[in-house]
């Protein structure tokens, strides 16, 4: 573990429009499932950079590694989940930097909800039904803070509700006395309870309906605003990501296939699969155009064949594609801010023009 | 067929079904197997083991050894039926009553609870000393007339959370038979537990059955490892320092005992889809230095190959 600021080499730093410091970085994860000779790869090397205050999305279709990525970073990966390499580099706000692959348990556990908090996709279901809200709150709180008094809790979870929006006479309900929408803002507020730096939503609103789901992001990204922390929202609506992102990851197979910042990635993206994840989405703007999704399915991640995994779908696919991976870097016109993993960047034959849906 | 023998892969169950197999052999073949008639008496009394009397003799002369070979078919065969009656009674009663619901399921339960609070070596003292003749399946069927209840209690609980889920509520919105839904949707469920009862009773039946030979309930020409302590403990073995005439048979029943624990600790590991790469790669993870937690992702940097 290395203590003060280190300017950090290994990941490729793109400057984005916000170019603060990094809050959490993830270098080289690589995660594998299964504790046998035969293990799944399910991450190979994966690198990723949350800058402070940012509202990072992470897309992709279902299981291409999205969930995944959060959860190793966290080491919340359940059994037979392993962490085989890599490391996820967290700095405090006092400059403090840790490698949270290599903290100890108890480390790992202070460091939990303290700096990094997770709002899980089954969120709903996440609350004990015979306890009040308000004591899974307190508990929580003063779990991190043993020297808080008891009163002192409760009026810092009374002020937590009131921050997700819910009267703070809620407290002495019960799980099944609140809505859907309102159970998912009491475990939002309990993930900012100990005003973490980087907060994860795991598909916090996929089982809500659409204004809640409106509303409760909106609220989140107010409260980021408010309280200065970053976010990783994870889902596979690009449409939703698109309006409260800053920056996009596009995932696919395990893999980082396209970061940049939210607009470009709308307006002109860079690989074939986020163009062809963005026409899978009705458009926000514009003239009404069909619906064009991707043939295909993902690669079945146990069998892996060399080459470019989205190769077997591509429109644009050429031959280096089936024998080479292609690695993260600068795209063909060099765009600050912007890293895609495409040979069409990087290995266009001599006198072959960029494809238009790449090259808007 | 690779993938229903994968339990096989595991270390316990290995050991435990290789000392069961053992036992097993015994008991088929050991009428046969065995250096002398373990009731044929001898001038070498009490002697100590020798190269004539691998264990020893007794205080007629009878070869200790042949009694533990030839008794181990009337421990395996007892606890083997005690263990499948039992299942077998506790599994239709369990079923049934979480299944079915309302006044079967009352007098069912009712009828297990019944079973559970009567204390059950007392009463199968009593319901084999009543009976003509109290050889090895009399106790057998005895035992497991009366120890099928913990089972039948587990099972109904069971059922009753199985019964509710979507997929056998869907199954019965499509118009599945009962019996359908009992055999195809709710049992598979439940094999875990089915099993480890079984295995749980055998050890039982095993215990109980010795325990009724030790303290002279059944004829005691009847070879078990049972009878061997009731005559060890009858001519005063231990005060006489005859230790070979007891601790063979105390062996064997604990060795016994471990096999049939150690197969169900197998059970539990691999019956579990979720658990299986945890319980299937024990060794592996133990000599690579992981262990497997929920919150705590296990980081390994090794190099491969």
């Amino acid at each position: 573990m290395s203590t003060g600021v280190e300017t950090s080499p290994g990941v490729a730093r793109d400057a984005g429009p916000t170019a603060e410091e990094p809050v959490l970085e993830v270098r080289n994860l690589s995660v594998d499932y299964g504790f046998g000779d035969d293990p799944t790869h399910v991450l190979r090397e994966v690198s990723l950079t949350l800058r402070r205050g940012e509202v990072l999305g992470l897309a992709g279709e279902s299981g291409c590694g999205k969930s995944t990525l959060a959860y190793a970073a966290t080491r919340l990966l359940p059994p037979p989940g392993l962490i085989t390499g890599g490391e996820v580099w967290l700095t405090g706000r006092d400059g403090q930097r840790a490698d949270l692959l290599a903290l100890s348990d108890a480390e790992l556990r202070a460091a939990r909800w303290r700096d990094i908090a997770i709002v899980f996709q089954g969120a709903m279901s996440s609350l004990n039904p015979v306890f009040r809200v308000e004591k899974q709150l307190i508990d929580g709180i003063l779990a991190h803070r043993p020297r808080m008094g008891r009163a002192e809790a409760r009026e810092r979870a009374a002020e937590l509700l009131r921050l997700v929006g819910i009267s703070a006479d809620r407290l002495r309900a019960y799980p099944h006395q609140l809505s859907g929408g309102m159970r998912q803002r009491v475990m939002i507020a309990m993930a900012l309870a100990l005003e973490p730096q980087v907060l994860i939503m795991d598909e916090p609103t996929t089982a809500l309906d659409v204004v809640m789901q409106r509303q409760i992001l909106e609220q989140v990204m107010e409260l980021r605003e408010r309280l200065g922390f970053s976010v990783v929202l994870i889902t596979h609506d690009v449409s939703l990501l698109v309006e409260v992102a800053d920056r996009i990851a596009v995932m696919y197979a395990g893999e980082i296939v396209e970061t940049a910042p939210a607009r470009d990635v709308y307006q002109r993206p860079r690989h074939p699969y986020s163009a062809g994840l963005l026409g899978s989405f009705p458009p926000l703007h514009g003239p009404r155009r069909e619906l064009a999704g991707i043939p295909g399915a993902p690669p079945d991640l146990s069998q892996r064949e060399p080459g470019c995994p989205f190769a077997a779908r591509c429109p644009h696919v050429m031959d280096v594609c089936r024998t080479e991976l292609p690695v993260l870097g600068r795209t063909a016109a060099a765009e600050s801010g912007r890293l895609v993993a495409c040979h069409l960047h990087t290995s266009l034959p001599a006198g072959k023009k960029l494809p238009d849906l790449v090259a808007r | 067929m690779k993938n229903q023998l994968l339990f096989l892969r595991n270390g316990k169950v290995i050991t435990g079904l290789v000392i069961l197999g053992f036992f097993t052999l015994l008991a088929l073949v050991g009428p046969w197997l065995s250096p002398y008639d373990p009731n044929q008496v001898s001038d070498a009394l009490l002697s100590p083991p020798s190269a004539t009397h691998w264990l020893g003799t007794d205080h007629t002369g009878r070869d200790i050894l042949s009694q533990i070979i030839v008794g181990a078919r009337g421990v395996l065969v007892v606890g083997l039926v005690a263990g499948v009656s039992a299942t077998v009674v506790g599994v239709l009663v369990g079923v049934t009553a979480g299944f079915v619901g309302g006044i079967g399921d009352e007098s069912l339960s009712a009828l297990s609870n019944m079973f559970l609070v009567i204390p059950q070596l007392p009463l199968i003292i009593l319901i084999a000393a009543q009976l003509p003749s109290a050889g090895g399946l009399t106790v057998a069927l005895v035992i497991g007339a009366t120890g099928w209840a913990w089972g039948a209690r587990v099972l109904r609980a069971q059922t009753l959370s199985l019964r509710k889920r979507d997929f056998v509520e869907a199954a019965r919105a499509n118009g599945e038979r009962t019996w359908r839904l009992v055999l195809a949707e709710v049992l598979p469920n439940l094999t875990a537990v089915i099993a480890s009862g079984f295995v749980g009773t055998v050890t039982f039946a095993v215990l109980s059955q010795v325990t009724l030979s030790f303290i002279g309930i059944t004829p005691v020409s009847d070879w078990n490892w049972g009878t061997i302590l009731f005559w060890a403990q009858n001519n005063l073995a231990l005060q006489r320092g005859a230790w070979w005439w007891f601790v063979p048979a105390g062996a064997c029943i604990a060795l016994l005992g471990m096999a049939l624990t150690l197969v169900n600790f197998g059970i539990d590991e691999i019956v579990n889809p979720r658990l299986r790469s945890t319980g299937l790669h024990a060794r592996s993870l133990r000599r690579r230095g992981i262990r497997p937690r929920v919150g705590f992702t296990p980081v390994v940097r090794e190099v491969r190959s």
